[in-house]
């Protein structure tokens, strides 16, 4: 049983209980980092050793944080991660982390983050917690892997960077679909993926 | 907990939290320091050495693709000189290690106000020093001489290097190392097949103005000036040609150009009496 509670907590919001699809939370970076895989890998790194990292910490000093300020005490510590997280990337992955620019700084508004903090780490153990974190930046990553999948092969001709589909302006035969290199095309992709996981658990869907 | 919500316990975590957090992060914005200096210094080198074509010449590979030993080694056949844009002359006493244009640029004290209604880099203000690099061949004479450019484009400002063939006419190549333009779209600024385009172009027109820049949809195969325009991007192309034009224009380097150019013909210390004539070719392909 104890078993199945850790799994349930770190695999569910991959699937079932996906953030993105489920909760309709952390679209916006969906939207704008997906356009190469690598750069949405590295994103996706970032966001679940922030949410795990947040998570634990907040679910650590749990029964010390005031009622009153305890939103803000939550954002502060995000905050201070994902500065953290920032100042690593641009240390130790410089191309990358002069792609991603902005939006690693905005995991600090990343719904995902802040939703767990309050929504879990308050009242649960550290260890579930931190797992809690995993699970849901796990869900996140996974839309996003998915979505730029589709992003950088059709609007690139290529995956991680490697050139599949030669393109017409190099003097290959594909001509790229334009539309997915703009965030728009994330909102459709996305969109059938909801679908897809709503065909497959008819009781996420919503009264109309 | 009885206090938890009294003023004083609340207080005191926050104060708490907030020193803890900021250690945090001032520890490891300081042990990181020196890394990242390192890691912006060999972008911004990596950039000159893929607009002079010496990454190319020399490995066979783009900058991109050597480490930092490689870049460093290559790089020793660059040396930076400031210059004052106003008067053309080089700059002695401030140091080129320190100096940091873009501060220059915001500085209301060494500001200066860009004045020109023609070619629109996209600011009202610049720095009044800029960097210029040399390239000197075996001889020492000055084989390219790289200029830093940069100007708006649809999203982002676009910063690049432009690189000139000693006869300061002939374009060698340009680099953008620092924008944040549409990927697939305007970002093909940094595709390695429509850079290639530039190589050869000429600068100045007829009458000496500033003529190179993207054309709106495929230059002509004989067009001395243009390169293919970038399809989805006419904002970002639009861009780039102004900010080669503007810095190219006498508001900008047409000065400093100009007296490079004396020197050069001259044979005066700066540049070695073996300096080719104008439009010779420098060997580098």
């Amino acid at each position: 049983m104890a078993k199945n509670k850790t799994v349930d907590i770190l695999f569910g919001p991959v699937f079932r209980n996906n953030p993105i699809a489920l909760q309709i939370l952390g679209i916006c970076s969906a939207l704008a980092v997906t356009t190469k895989m690598e750069t949405s890998f590295v994103m996706c790194l970032a966001v679940i050793a922030v949410t795990a990292f947040s998570n634990a910490s907040v679910s650590a000093i749990r029964t010390y944080i005031p009622n009153s300020i305890r939103i803000i005490v939550q954002m502060t510590v995000i905050a201070s991660l994902v500065i953290l997280v920032d100042q690593i990337l641009k240390a130790y992955m410089f191309e990358i982390s002069k792609q991603l620019s902005v939006f690693v700084g905005l995991i600090i508004t990343n719904c995902i983050v802040m939703g767990r903090a309050e929504g879990f780490a308050m009242k649960n153990s550290v260890g579930a917690s931190f797992l809690d974190g995993l699970g849901n930046g796990l869900g996140y990553s996974m839309v996003l892997m998915v979505v730029a999948f589709f992003r950088e092969l059709f609007g690139s001709g290529s995956l991680f960077g490697y050139q599949l589909m030669e393109l017409d302006r190099n003097g290959g035969w594909y001509a790229p679909d334009n539309l997915m290199l703009l965030p728009p095309s994330a909102f459709f992709l996305i969109g059938f993926m909801i679908w897809a996981i709503r065909a497959a658990y008819p009781d996420q869907i919503e009264e109309a | 907990m009885p206090q938890r919500d009294s003023i004083g316990y609340t207080v005191g975590v926050a104060v708490v939290l907030c020193v803890v957090c900021s250690l945090v992060v001032s520890v490891a914005a300081v042990l990181l320091k020196p890394r990242q200096e390192l890691n912006k210094k060999l972008d911004r080198q990596r950039n000159i050495l893929d607009a002079t074509g010496l990454a190319y010449a020399e490995t066979g590979e783009p900058a991109s693709q050597l480490n930092a030993k490689q870049v460093q080694d290559l790089y020793t056949r660059v040396e930076e000189h400031l210059v004052d844009l106003e008067t053309g002359d080089f700059v002695e006493d401030l140091d080129p290690d320190t100096y940091n244009e873009r501060a220059a640029a915001r500085d209301p004290q060494q500001q200066v106000k860009i004045n020109t209604s023609k070619f629109d880099p996209g600011f009202k203000f610049r720095e009044g020093v800029v960097r210029v690099y040399f390239v000197r061949g075996p001889e020492q004479e000055i084989k390219q001489v790289v200029l830093p450019v940069y100007g708006k484009g649809l999203w982002s400002t676009l910063y690049g290097y432009l690189a000139l063939r000693s006869d300061l006419q002939t374009i060698q190549g340009l680099t953008f190392y620092e924008h944040a333009e549409t990927p697939g779209l305007g970002g093909e600024v940094d595709n390695i097949a429509w850079k290639a385009q530039w190589e050869g172009r000429w600068l100045y027109g007829e009458e000496g103005t500033p003529a190179a820049g993207v054309d709106k949809g495929p230059a002509d195969d004989d067009d001395q000036y243009l390169v293919d325009g970038l399809s989805g991007a006419t904002i970002t192309a639009r861009g780039v040609t102004n900010l080669i034009r503007y810095w190219a224009s006498d508001d900008a380097f047409g000065p400093f150009l100009e007296k490079l150019k004396a020197d050069m013909g001259q044979g005066s210390t700066l540049a070695s009496t073996t300096a080719e004539p104008m439009g010779a070719s420098n060997g580098q392909e």
